[in-house]
């Protein structure tokens, strides 16, 4: 059986749990048919029936109160109890910041292997593999567990697609198991969730974006992709080093802790396309981009690339628009 | 407050790769190496908490000989000591076999604080961090982006997705992974790398018994999800036909 763990929060279900239905999906077809068994810690009801009504296999509440803010040390407890009894043979969820939070931990605590940020499945039946980035993307791992299972494996998002689940003809069945979680062994005692001072800029609605990276070097020569994003008429944004130095403001940052965009052109200037930014743009209409490594991440996902300096080939393609 | 702070030797950004010849990891000897830059962040907080609250500051290390590069480079911006596991079996570890083998070594010790970075830009695991946590038996939070400490509590901003952040408060000891940008980094001075060589770094062995739990069984470039067209020529003249292009054929001007 493959296990999926739902994320929720605030009482809805996070969208990337549906990319990890349909790689469950690939994965139990890969497996010769194995079910798939989703389960929801904290037991969110709307959460559980939104899942339920997809059909694609029966829904597990996990419930007890304490498991309600979510803690690392209460999905570990909560979840660590659950495998004993339900004996999946693969644990599969998202790769967001949660899942990092406690997927280690519990990976850990059960002596199994976690095999994380995983874009495709590989192997055969026998010895399931899977693939995964190394090196910020510059390389691509075909990596084996070892031992006995359960495995754990955590999907890049955006690597697999939500569109794709196979819907089941009807509801499935939801059920609640009661687990004990001892309160005092939480550790962690969170807050409320915030956000930061409301954003002056929402990158999700420009047409157009130029987005700089470590290649522009200083922040003195920003005014140069600020020249090409005028000429674009674009918002100008950048990844995350930039916004690290403080050369840019945190609200112009794209990726996975910034923001997510699809606009009608991107261009990355000097941007080598770490899957933390990747993540954030690639489903952009048009994708340019612009830098001196010809191997570069970045070129994966580009519609159109220029290998070269961007010094000199920015101020020609303003000059080119200007004509 | 005894702080230490784990860092991890990876290939520079410049690196580009060549694989081994059973193309299950990468020419080794083609290498040059730094320090793992989120660990650098970790690094630095790790030192502005010594300034705030006193204490020492320890570097650790799990890898082979090599490793006592950014250990020293640790040690000249600021750090008190160094602890390196040593093991050349240690180059390719996965987290977990990293994780434990950090935790064998600073058990003894009894750190009030320990930081990493949030991963590595090597394999990029995203686990060391959590899985010495749970090997050590202390509570841990993730990507966080400010921590403060008061009356032997912790309380940490950690980074949800999406611009949302959340405070969560925990005892110490702990264990934090610490976002990239919480912090301005400092580089070493001269006077810092001469203090350095004075430092101590003490070699510990891995825990025996140490075994990987996943396998690299292929090591390849990644197939390109998009057919990218390159434009070619002079700076004027690829300016020139990817304007053409964007405006003829992509519609995107």
């Amino acid at each position: 059986m493959i296990l999926l763990i739902a994320e929720h929060g605030r009482g809805e279900l996070n969208r990337a749990t549906w990319e990890t239905v349909a790689a469950a999906q690939l994965l139990a077809k890969r497996l010769g048919g194995l079910p798939i068994k989703i389960v929801v810690p904290g037991g969110s009801d709307p959460v559980a029936q939104e899942l339920a009504a997809a059909g694609v296999g029966d829904v597990v509440t996990l419930a007890n109160p304490a498991l309600e803010p979510y803690t690392p040390d209460g999905y570990v407890i909560a979840l660590a109890t659950a495998m004993a009894s339900l004996s999946p043979q693969f644990v599969v969820v998202p790769h967001t910041y949660q899942a990092r939070d406690f997927m280690p931990a519990l990976a850990a605590r059960l002596n199994k292997p976690l095999i994380t940020d995983v874009t495709a499945l590989a192997g055969s039946a026998d010895a399931p593999s899977f693939l995964r980035p190394m090196f910020q993307g510059k390389l691509a791992a075909e990596v084996r567990p070892d031992g006995d299972p359960p495995y754990f494996v955590t999907f890049q998002i955006g690597a697999f697609r939500a569109d794709q689940v196979q819907r089941g003809s009807s509801p499935a069945n939801v059920s609640t198991v009661e687990v004990a979680v001892d309160r005092s062994a939480i550790r962690q005692t969170p807050e409320a969730p915030f956000q930061e001072a409301q954003r002056a800029v929402d990158l999700s609605q420009a047409p157009r974006i130029v987005a700089v990276g470590r290649g522009i070097k200083s922040q003195e020569h920003l005014p140069l992709a600020e020249s090409l994003a005028k000429a674009l008429a674009a918002e100008l944004a950048a990844s995350r080093p930039i916004c690290d130095s403080g050369w840019l403001p945190m609200e112009r940052q794209i990726g996975s802790s910034g923001q997510t965009v699809a606009p009608k052109l991107y261009l990355a200037l000097g941007i080598s396309g770490a899957i933390q930014h990747l993540v954030g743009m690639k489903g952009s209409r048009t994708i340019v981009a612009i830098n001196k490594d010809p191997d570069a991440p970045i070129f994966e996902v580009a519609d159109y690339g220029i290998v070269g300096d961007l010094f000199e080939i920015v101020p020609a393609i303003v000059t080119e628009l200007q004509k | 407050m005894k702080i230490a702070v784990c860092i991890k030797q990876v290939p520079t950004r410049e690196w580009q790769p060549r694989l081994s010849d059973d193309k299950t990891w990468i020419r080794e000897q083609d290498v040059s190496y730094e320090m793992n830059e989120p660990d650098a962040y970790a690094l630095e907080e790790a030192l502005r908490l010594r300034e705030r609250h006193g204490g020492e500051v320890v570097a650790c290390s799990a890898g082979p000989a090599r490793v006592q590069q950014i250990l020293r480079e640790a040690l000249a911006r600021g750090a008190d000591r160094a602890l390196h596991v040593e093991s050349a079996a240690l180059a390719a570890a996965d987290a977990f076999l990293t994780g434990t083998a950090l935790a064998g070594a600073m058990a003894d010790e009894k750190f009030d604080l320990v930081l990493t970075g949030l991963q590595s830009d090597d394999q990029g695991h995203a686990q060391t961090g959590v899985v010495l946590a749970e090997r050590l038996g202390i509570p841990h939070s993730t990507i966080i982006m400010e921590v403060q400490v008061e009356d032997g509590r912790l309380r940490v901003k950690r980074e949800l997705e999406g611009g949302w952040f959340q405070w969560i408060a925990m005892p110490l000891p702990a264990l934090l992974t610490i976002q990239s940008g919480i912090n301005q980094l400092r580089y070493a001075t001269l006077k810092g790398i001469m203090a350095a060589k004075k430092k101590e770094i003490r070699q510990v062995q891995p825990p025996a018994g140490l075994q990987a739990s996943q396998r690299i069984v292929a090591l390849a470039m990644p197939s390109r999800t998009k057919e990218t067209q390159i434009i070619g020529g002079s700076p004027a003249e690829a300016a020139k036909e990817l304007v053409r292009r964007l405006r003829e054929e992509a519609r995107a001007l």
